[in-house]
């Protein structure tokens, strides 16, 4: 995967668009980071917490009743098995291990699932820092069971009640506080967004997915997969398991919710920190992303995805709520695992293209698993 | 050429020349009877005027500006509506508009800029756009004779003030604490001190904005600063129903204590 430009730039996307009062810490980030980045003691320290903590390295499952059923070659990622059930872990860890580096006590974020937010609050409670954690109220209401776990972890959860009180809200409140607390709080931004240095900084903590997932096909396949899918709110979990392939000949597929398919409907735009593709009306106001799944309900996508859509080197599809429910069953009944709605969009979009897919082998990377979305489900299955 | 074609700075500087200090009152765009509190505003002594152009994700706002804001938005007024409106109102003080910069972008830098020349509007404040992503705007401001005002940070550094300093057009907006915009209980610290950090570094006039709720709070500011910006304590004004009397009466108690030192 390429650097960001020294102005934090991914081609034409990226930037540090943020209050000036931040910009010093935007920069300071950034130093902290390259050093940290580059140093032996803090990659060694990061290691073995993603190891002994976390769990890693996740396993790669093939899947046989699956791939009967779609014909066609399936290996999941299993970030699903990670420890707090999805890839947040790996960008928390890191950031956390930074923010201690650098002196900060407190960690502050957005969550729009709550996995971001529980894996933050549990990074959290792991280094005995403060933690808030801002959730849209309308989140708040379908996540519960995620909202009983950051209080059981100790952090203290927020209700953003302006706009349509979802993700991109949860964000604005988060940087809100930020703005006001900087001095001693670090923002654990959750995904491959936000001004620079985040979507290079969250990427690079997100790698591990790739690393490992090329390892493990060399070992299981003798080969790269011919395609690697994963679904994109945001975009982290997606350039984690990218950049594993990037430099090799497999098809990049990203897959988005038609509520929120950045690429597909969005035009370029400046909100929470960066140019990238975003929703918005023809005044530049941002629109509402509409998705069974918080956590990809946002209407923007990070900078270096927009590049990746713009160069050509990844697509993006979108998926409809209806085709991932169908999907959410498809994996639970074949092979005995409950995906997140997240990942299930991906899976929505494999099972509609299998016949574009036949004969081929294709890595999904199941960035987290369903019990966060059992409640729910249970409601749209009546 | 009138106070509004002369712009800000102009006028600014010769409130500053005249020994008194600046006023800036902030109100909502689009808000029920906005002109018509723009002109109670200009009336009652306001040195110029800042025009809010409300955006989905105003990241810099409180509670009280994000309120105005959202009223704003759900009655579908557009930024264009906004400046059209602005341009046939009569009246002969400076004027400014604050929006984020998605809004700007979207509009196209160069047709943003000339359609606010075209409405005699002469500043913009950008609170989303720090100097080091702003010279695409700066350019196309500047090419359309209009005043790109920069904010300056407690945060910010010698070495970047510096520049700010250099860059601003119009006033430097000085933010007066770490954190988003409201009235407070009591002035920050900060605020002084930011003030005189500008004060140190250029001739522009420095005015103190965030966190100023009352007219104690705009004195105490001043002994420093050159002036300084009331925004949410207006708006609430608005969001209270105290409609263009209301503002005009808040603002002339603020014109009467700044001008009372």
């Amino acid at each position: 995967m390429m650097d960001p430009t020294v102005d934090g730039r991914f081609g034409n996307f990226g930037g540090m668009f943020v209050p000036e009062t931040l910009i010093p810490s935007c920069q300071e980030l950034e130093k902290a980071f390259r050093e940290a980045w580059g140093s032996t003691d803090f990659r060694e320290e990061l290691s073995a917490l993603l190891k002994d903590y976390a769990g890693r390295p996740s396993p790669i499952t093939i899947c046989e009743r699956l791939s009967e059923e779609l014909g066609y070659k399936i290996l999941l990622k299993r970030e699903d098995l990670n420890h707090t059930g999805s890839h947040k872990i790996n960008n928390v860890l890191g950031q956390a291990l930074l923010a201690k580096r650098m002196g900060k006590s407190r960690l502050v974020a957005e969550t729009g699932a709550g996995q971001h937010g529980v894996a933050t609050a549990t990074a959290a409670a792991l280094f005995g820092m403060d933690c808030v954690v801002y959730m849209g109220e309308v989140d708040i209401e379908r996540q519960k069971l995620n909202v009983f776990r950051m209080h059981l972890l100790g952090a203290e959860v927020r209700p953003a009640l302006s706009g349509s009180r979802t993700l991109k809200d949860a964000i604005n409140e988060a940087m809100r506080d930020w703005v006001a607390t900087v001095e001693d709080s670090h923002y654990c931004l959750g995904s491959v967004m936000g001004p620079h240095p985040y979507p290079w900084m969250v990427r690079e903590f997100h790698r591990v997915i790739g690393i490992e997932a090329h390892s493990q096909c060399q070992e299981l396949l003798g080969r790269n997969p011919d395609v690697v899918t994963a679904c994109v709110g945001g975009g982290s979990n997606a350039l984690g398991i990218f950049s594993g392939f990037v430099d090799t000949e497999a098809e990049l597929i990203g897959v988005e919710p038609a509520g929120g398919a950045a690429v597909d409907r969005g035009i370029p735009g400046v909100v929470h920190g960066s140019l990238s593709y975003l929703l918005q009306d023809e005044w530049g106001q941002v629109l509402e992303a509409e998705s069974i799944s918080a956590g990809l309900d946002y209407p923007g996508i990070g900078p270096e995805h927009a590049h990746l859509a713009e160069t050509g080197r990844a697509r993006y599809e979108k998926v409809n709520d209806k085709e991932v429910v169908d999907a959410f069953q498809l994996l639970a009944r074949t092979e005995g695992i409950i995906p997140a709605l997240e990942p299930a969009h991906a899976l929505a979009w494999m099972s509609r293209e299998r016949e574009y897919l036949s004969g081929k082998t294709v890595l999904l990377n199941l960035s987290g698993r369903g019990d966060k979305d059992a409640i729910q489900m249970m409601e749209v299955f009546g | 050429m009138t106070q509004r074609e002369e712009g800000i700075e102009h006028a600014l500087l010769q409130v500053i020349s005249a020994e008194r200090k600046c006023l800036v009152p902030y109100i909502t765009g689009g808000f029920d009877g906005y002109l018509e509190a723009i002109s109670a505003a200009a009336e009652a002594g306001a040195d110029a005027i800042e025009i809010g152009i409300p955006f989905s994700d105003p990241v810099m706002d409180g509670p009280t500006i994000q309120e105005a804001n959202d009223l704003v938005l759900s009655r579908g007024v557009s930024p264009l509506q906004i400046i059209d409106e602005v341009a046939s109102l009569d009246v002969d003080v400076p004027l400014a508009v604050m929006t984020y910069y998605n809004v700007v972008y979207r509009f196209g830098l160069e047709r943003f800029a000339s359609n606010l020349n075209e409405a005699e509007i002469s500043g913009v404040i950008l609170p989303d756009l720090p100097l080091i992503e702003a010279s695409p705007w700066i350019d196309a401001a500047t090419s359309n004779g209009r005043e790109s005002i920069l904010l300056a940070a407690p945060t910010t550094t010698d070495l970047h003030l510096q520049r700010i300093c250099e860059e601003t057009r119009g006033f430097v907006y000085a933010v007066g604490l770490l954190g988003i915009t409201g009235a407070r209980k009591e002035l920050a610290e900060s605020a002084k001190v930011i003030a005189r950090r500008c004060k140190e570094m250029t001739e522009k006039p420095v005015l103190v904005g965030v966190g100023i709720g009352n007219p104690d709070q705009a004195m105490e500011v001043s002994e420093v600063s050159d002036g300084c910006i009331v925004g949410s304590a207006i708006v609430q004004k608005l969001l209270d129903g105290g409609g263009p009397e209301g503002v005009g009466k808040l603002v002339s108690e603020f014109r009467s204590a700044l001008d009372s030192h």
